[in-house]
C-alpha cells in the first residue's frame, strides 16, 4: 500500500538485462531503456503505417502523420529558412521523441523517459554542441561575433559580451530542466493527487464522498499533463530551431 | 503562443532551485552514490531516483543508442516516403490544376471562335438583306416607272377622245341648234330658212 501511493515509486528504474559493464561504467538494460526502445518503434511503425498507402487523399492514419510532418517541417522552414533543411530530421527526431517518451508517460504504470534529467540534460547539451559545431564549421572564428553584439558602445561591450556568453552557457541547462521539471512536477503531483483518492476511500464512507475532490482534481490535472506533454515537445523542438538559428545566421 | 511562453516561464520559475540540486547529484558521482545508499530508506535503489547518479551511464548509453537508431530511421525510412507522399499529392494537384486551366484556355478560344463566327454570320446576312432590299427596291421602282408610263399614255389618249368627242358634240349641238332654229323660223315668219342660213346667223351671233 505504502509503494502504491509513493508518488516518488514511478521513476524508480530498474535492470531487465544486466548487469553490463563498459570502462567500469553500468549499463544494463532497464525499464527505461526498454521505453526508448518502445518510443522508437511507435515513431518508426506509426510513421510507416500511416505513409504506407500513400493515398491521394488521406485517411485517419495519414492525415495524422501528415500532420506531424508538416508540423514539423513548417517549424523548421518558418524559424531556419530554406538553409534549415538539413537540421529537419534532426528536429523531427527530437520532437517525436520527446512528444511519444511524455505521452506514453501518460499511460499507467509506464515509465517516462523524459522524467530523468540525465535524458533532458543529453539531449540539451547535444543540442548546444551542435549549434557550436555547426556555428564554426559555417563561420569560422566569426562565429564568435555572437557574443560581441554590433552597434554597442565600447565601454559596455565587456558586460554584454559576459552577459551574452553566460545566456548562451545557460541555454541548455534551461532546455534541459524545462523538460525535465515539468514532466517529473506533472507525474508527481498526478501520483499525489490519485494517492489521496486511495487513502481516502479507504476511510470508510465518509472518505468515500471526501475523495471526489481529489479524484476530480486528478482528472483535470490528466488533461493538463497530456497538454504540457505535447506543449514541452514542441518547446524542445522550437527551441533547438531557435538555438540552430543562431548557428546558420550570425547577424544578431 | 502566448499560452506556450506563458507555460515556459512557468516552468522557469519554478524550477529555480532545481540547477543546485541537479549538479549536486551529479558532479560528484561517487559521493551521490554514497549518499543516495546512506539515507536510501525508501526503495530498492535509494534516493531519488531521477537524480540517482548511478544510473546515468545506463540512461546516457542507451538514450545515445535509440537516438541514433530513430534518427538513422526517421532520416533514411519514415521521413522520405513521408515526403513523397506528400510531394506526389502536391504533383497531382498541380498537374489537375494546370490541366483545368489548359481546358480554359481552350474553352475561351471555343466560345471566341463562336462569337467571332456568330458576328460573321450577322454581318452576312445583314448583308444580304440589305442587298435584297435595294434590289427589290429597284425592282418596285422599275415597275411603277413602266405602269406610270403606261398610265399617263392611257390618260393621254382618254384626254384626246374626250376633246374629240366634246368637239363632235359641239358640232352636232351647233347643227341641232341651227335646225332648230331654221323650224322655229319657218314656223314664226313662214319662210323656208335653209339650214346653211340658220348655222350662218347663229355662228353671227356667238362672239
Amino acid at each position: 500500500m505504502a509503494q502504491g501511493i509513493d508518488p516518488i515509486h514511478q521513476f524508480q528504474l530498474h535492470d531487465l538485462a544486466g548487469p553490463w559493464n563498459i570502462a567500469g561504467h553500468e549499463i544494463s538494460f532497464t525499464n527505461s531503456s526498454l521505453f526508448m526502445g518502445i518510443i522508437v518503434a511507435v515513431v518508426t511503425l506509426f510513421l510507416l503505417v500511416s505513409a504506407a498507402r500513400g493515398a491521394l487523399v488521406p485517411g485517419r492514419l495519414q492525415s495524422i502523420g501528415e500532420l506531424w510532418y508538416e508540423f514539423v517541417h513548417n517549424m523548421v522552414k518558418n524559424v531556419l529558412g530554406h538553409e534549415g533543411k538539413a537540421f529537419f530530421p534532426l528536429v523531427f527526431t527530437i520532437f517525436s521523441f520527446v512528444l511519444v517518451a511524455n505521452m506514453l508517460g501518460m499511460f499507467p504504470y509506464f515509465f517516462t523517459v523524459t522524467s530523468h534529467v540525465v535524458i533532458t540534460a543529453t539531449l540539451a547539451v547535444f543540442v548546444v554542441a551542435l549549434v557550436v559545431v555547426v556555428g564554426i564549421a559555417k563561420h569560422g572564428l566569426g562565429w564568435f561575433k555572437l557574443f560581441v553584439p554590433s552597434g554597442v558602445p565600447m565601454v559596455i561591450l565587456p558586460f554584454i559580451s559576459v552577459i551574452e556568453i553566460i545566456s548562451f552557457l545557460s541555454r541548455p541547462v534551461s532546455l534541459g530542466l524545462r523538460l525535465f521539471g515539468n514532466m517529473l512536477a506533472g507525474h508527481i503531483v498526478l501520483k499525489v493527487f490519485a494517492g489521496f483518492v486511495v487513502l481516502l476511500a479507504s476511510m470508510g464512507l465518509g472518505g468515500i464522498i471526501g475523495a471526489i475532490a481529489p479524484l476530480g482534481m486528478a482528472v483535470a490535472l490528466t488533461a493538463l499533463e497530456f497538454l504540457v506533454a505535447f506543449l514541452q515537445a514542441f518547446v524542445f523542438a522550437i527551441l533547438t530551431c531557435v538555438y540552430l538559428n543562431d548557428a546558420l545566421h550570425t547577424h544578431h | 503562443m502566448s499560452q506556450s511562453t506563458m507555460v515556459v516561464a512557468q516552468a522557469t520559475t519554478t524550477e529555480a532551485p532545481a540547477p543546485a540540486a541537479a549538479e549536486e547529484g551529479a558532479a560528484p558521482a561517487g559521493e551521490a552514490g554514497h549518499t543516495t545508499e546512506s539515507t536510501g530508506a525508501e526503495g530498492g535503489h535509494g534516493g531519488f531516483p531521477p537524480m540517482d547518479a548511478h544510473s546515468f551511464p545506463s540512461q546516457i548509453f542507451w538514450l545515445v543508442i535509440f537516438f541514433a537508431l530513430l534518427y538513422l530511421l526517421m532520416s533514411k525510412v519514415a521521413l522520405p516516403r513521408m515526403a513523397a507522399v506528400l510531394e506526389k499529392r502536391h504533383k497531382a494537384i498541380e498537374s489537375d490544376l494546370s490541366k483545368a486551366s489548359a481546358l480554359k484556355h481552350e474553352t475561351e478560344a471555343a466560345i471566341q471562335h463562336y462569337e467571332k463566327s456568330l458576328s460573321d454570320a450577322r454581318a452576312n446576312a445583314q448583308g444580304i438583306a440589305t442587298e435584297t432590299r435595294s434590289r427589290i427596291a429597284a425592282e418596285i421602282e422599275a415597275e411603277r416607272s413602266a405602269l406610270e408610263k403606261t398610265l399617263s399614255a392611257k390618260l393621254a389618249e382618254a384626254d384626246s377622245r374626250i376633246s374629240a368627242t366634246k368637239a363632235k358634240a359641239m358640232q352636232d349641238v351647233h347643227e341641232v341648234a341651227a335646225e332648230t332654229a331654221a323650224e322655229i323660223v319657218s314656223e314664226l315668219t313662214g319662210h323656208k330658212v335653209s339650214k346653211e342660213h340658220a348655222a350662218k346667223a347663229i355662228a353671227g351671233l356667238k362672239g
